[in-house]
């Protein structure tokens, strides 16, 4: 069986590429990829805690579904905010957002 | 302390949320049928509404002798959960009333839903006592208000609003996200009130505990908007509809103290020492760094939205205090600080209805045009200062008290001394709006009878917070020994 601690490497990897992304992109849309990635770190870490350590505990499975369901929520309403501000000004480079500064 | 088994009298104890969302529906159907004309019942409705429902929590919400765990340890009923979901009810309703006629807002009934929807994740996030829970309540708060931030789709700041707070909101929570999975996966358990026990058998290496800590104060720290988490706030505040951004700078941040406090002196016992010297370090640079961006602020809104940072960082000091007094003194803080910037967000919200401006300048004359609102932004920002009889004095006052009882005199000291400079800038708000004139100082400005109510009720509880300060107290410790 693969040791968990490959998991939780992959997890912090996936984490760590997710955060660069969030703070190194310039597009609206792909800091929200990469803050989906983040999530995904989460969930696989939750998953092969639960598989590992506390199988016959439910909450880790429930843990990663509700994290699903929040990401998809959270998602759908970030795609929205982004279409609202294209719609006005017809861009989504954040660097390009910035009406309001200090 | 035991987890209660499931009962149908439970249900009671969840009453308020069951109730809010009730309401949550009743006005998605009555602002689909009240098409144009209904920004004025629907803003009605809600108040009534989520004040019957505080009612309703103070007469059969009240919890009992011992703090109970229900539905399988997910939420706890608590002294320190009842008063947070009363100050967010009142919040609630007083941001109901003082969004009666915000331009530029459509969907009148879809802002009060998730108005009264994020109330709701707030209630939660004051009980939850375990992480999958308190992950859902605190989306279920950001969720609705990223929305309303953005709500003014044809306003260019409001919508660049919207966006800057998703992005850093997201970006901070699942940070967050992250320690609540390492902190599942080292303890083995979800709930928050075990899993010190388990970190504490010392299986756990101190610094991957605070590590763990780290993680978690990232999310918390965007929510009460403490330094270095605090961007999103200034530009959030300006370009959100202001009755929003009164709601985000009240009831959001209290939410986020109410998780901060419940979940650090719970979940981080082991590592005590460490992270009441990061909060201490946060508090010191939260307070001056808002501080001192704030004396340059030429738009009130961003002027306020500075000093709300400030005063996250005057409230963390009673966290570092580390002692139930400290604890209660960040409650009674947030009592006072929410009913005084409530004030101040109505003046300002009235203001721009009749001038459409936010900038300082604009406010010359105001003595004159309206010495009503003049005086209550007088008592209001007055409070914020820190100037007795108010309770903005009050609250500084018990604050600074728990840092110095527990030993922190320094930080006590850098607290002081921030008052100062907060009192400077607010009295050159007041210098403009006392001394000097404007050429319309003809021209009234208008407060409708739901403005009126708010401006009362608020300067009422100022007075009242800064000169009997005793009963408030007490609930504030009420609630604080509930933690420990």
């Amino acid at each position: 069986m693969i040791p968990l601690s490959w998991y939780i490497i992959l997890g912090a990897a996936l984490f760590s590429i997710g955060i660069y992304g969030a703070l190194a992109r310039r597009n609206a849309l792909a800091i929200l990829m990469a803050i989906e990635l983040m999530l995904n770190a989460v969930n696989l870490n939750l998953v092969a805690f639960w598989r590992y350590l506390t199988p016959n505990m439910v909450a880790g499975k429930v843990f990663a579904l509700v994290v699903f369901t929040v990401a998809a929520a959270e998602a759908a309403v970030g795609l929205a905010l982004i279409i609202s501000i294209y719609r006005r000004r017809h861009t989504i480079a954040v660097e390009e957002i910035d009406m309001m500064k200090w | 302390m035991s987890i209660a088994s499931f009962e149908p009298s439970t249900l009671l104890i969840v009453l308020p949320e069951i109730l809010l969302l009730l309401l949550a529906g009743i006005i998605l159907v009555v602002g689909l049928t009240s098409q144009r004309s209904g920004g004025l019942l629907l803003s009605w409705l809600t108040a009534l509404g989520l004040t019957g429902i505080l009612i309703v929590t103070l007469l059969f919400g009240r919890p009992g002798e011992n703090e109970v765990l229900i539905f399988g340890g997910m939420l706890r009923h608590d002294w320190m959960a009842f008063s947070f979901k009363v100050l967010f009810l009142f919040v609630a309703a007083m941001t109901a009333l003082l969004s009666a006629d915000v331009e530029g807002v459509e969907d009148r009934g879809e802002y009060y839903a998730l108005l009264v929807v994020a109330t709701l994740g707030m209630s939660l996030m004051a009980s939850s006592a375990d992480m999958i829970m308190l992950f859902l309540a605190i989306e279920t708060t950001s969720i609705p208000l990223y929305i309303l931030a953005g709500f003014k789709k044809g306003d260019d700041k409001s919508t660049e609003a919207g966006l800057k707070y998703f992005l850093f909101g997201a970006l901070t929570s699942a940070v967050m996200l992250y320690g609540f999975s390492l902190l599942y996966g080292f303890s083995g358990d979800t709930n928050i009130y075990r899993l010190s026990e388990a970190m504490h058998a010392g299986a756990v290496s101190p610094w991957l505990i605070g590590g763990m800590a780290v993680l978690v104060l990232v999310g918390f720290s965007f929510k009460i908007s403490a330094v270095p988490f605090h961007f999103w706030a200034p530009d959030v505040y300006e370009g959100a509809p202001t009755p929003i951004t009164a709601f985000i700078s009240t009831a959001s941040k209290a939410a986020g103290f109410a998780v901060l406090l419940r979940f650090m002196l719970a979940v981080f016992p082991a590592i005590e020492a460490e992270w009441v010297t990061l909060v201490a370090i946060m508090a010191t640079v939260t307070m001056t760094v808002g501080n001192l961006l704030a004396l340059p602020q030429t738009n009130i809104k961003r002027l306020l939205a500075y000093s709300s940072i400030a005063h996250a960082g005057y409230a963390m000091i009673g966290l570092v205090a580390l002692s139930s007094f400290g604890t209660a003194s960040v409650i009674f803080y947030l009592i006072g600080y929410v009913v005084t910037n409530i004030a101040a967000f109505a003046v300002v919200i009235l203001f721009a209805r009749s001038v459409g401006s936010d900038e300082i300048v604009d406010y010359a004359g105001l003595s004159r045009r309206s010495p009503g609102l003049a005086l209550v932004l007088l008592v209001a920002l007055l409070s914020l200062g820190g100037m007795p009889p108010l309770a903005g004095f009050v609250a500084k006052f018990y604050v600074f008290a728990a840092a110095v009882e527990s030993g922190w005199i320094w930080l006590a000291f850098v607290g002081v001394l921030n008052a100062i400079i907060g009192l400077y800038y607010y009295m050159t708000v007041l210098k403009v709006v006392y001394l000097y004139r404007s050429e319309d100082e003809d021209k009234p400005i208008a407060i409708p009878r739901s403005y009126a109510l708010v401006l009362v009720i608020c300067v009422i509880a100022i007075l009242a917070i800064g000169t009997l300060s005793a009963p408030w107290l007490d609930w504030s410790i009420n609630s604080a020994l509930s933690l420990f």
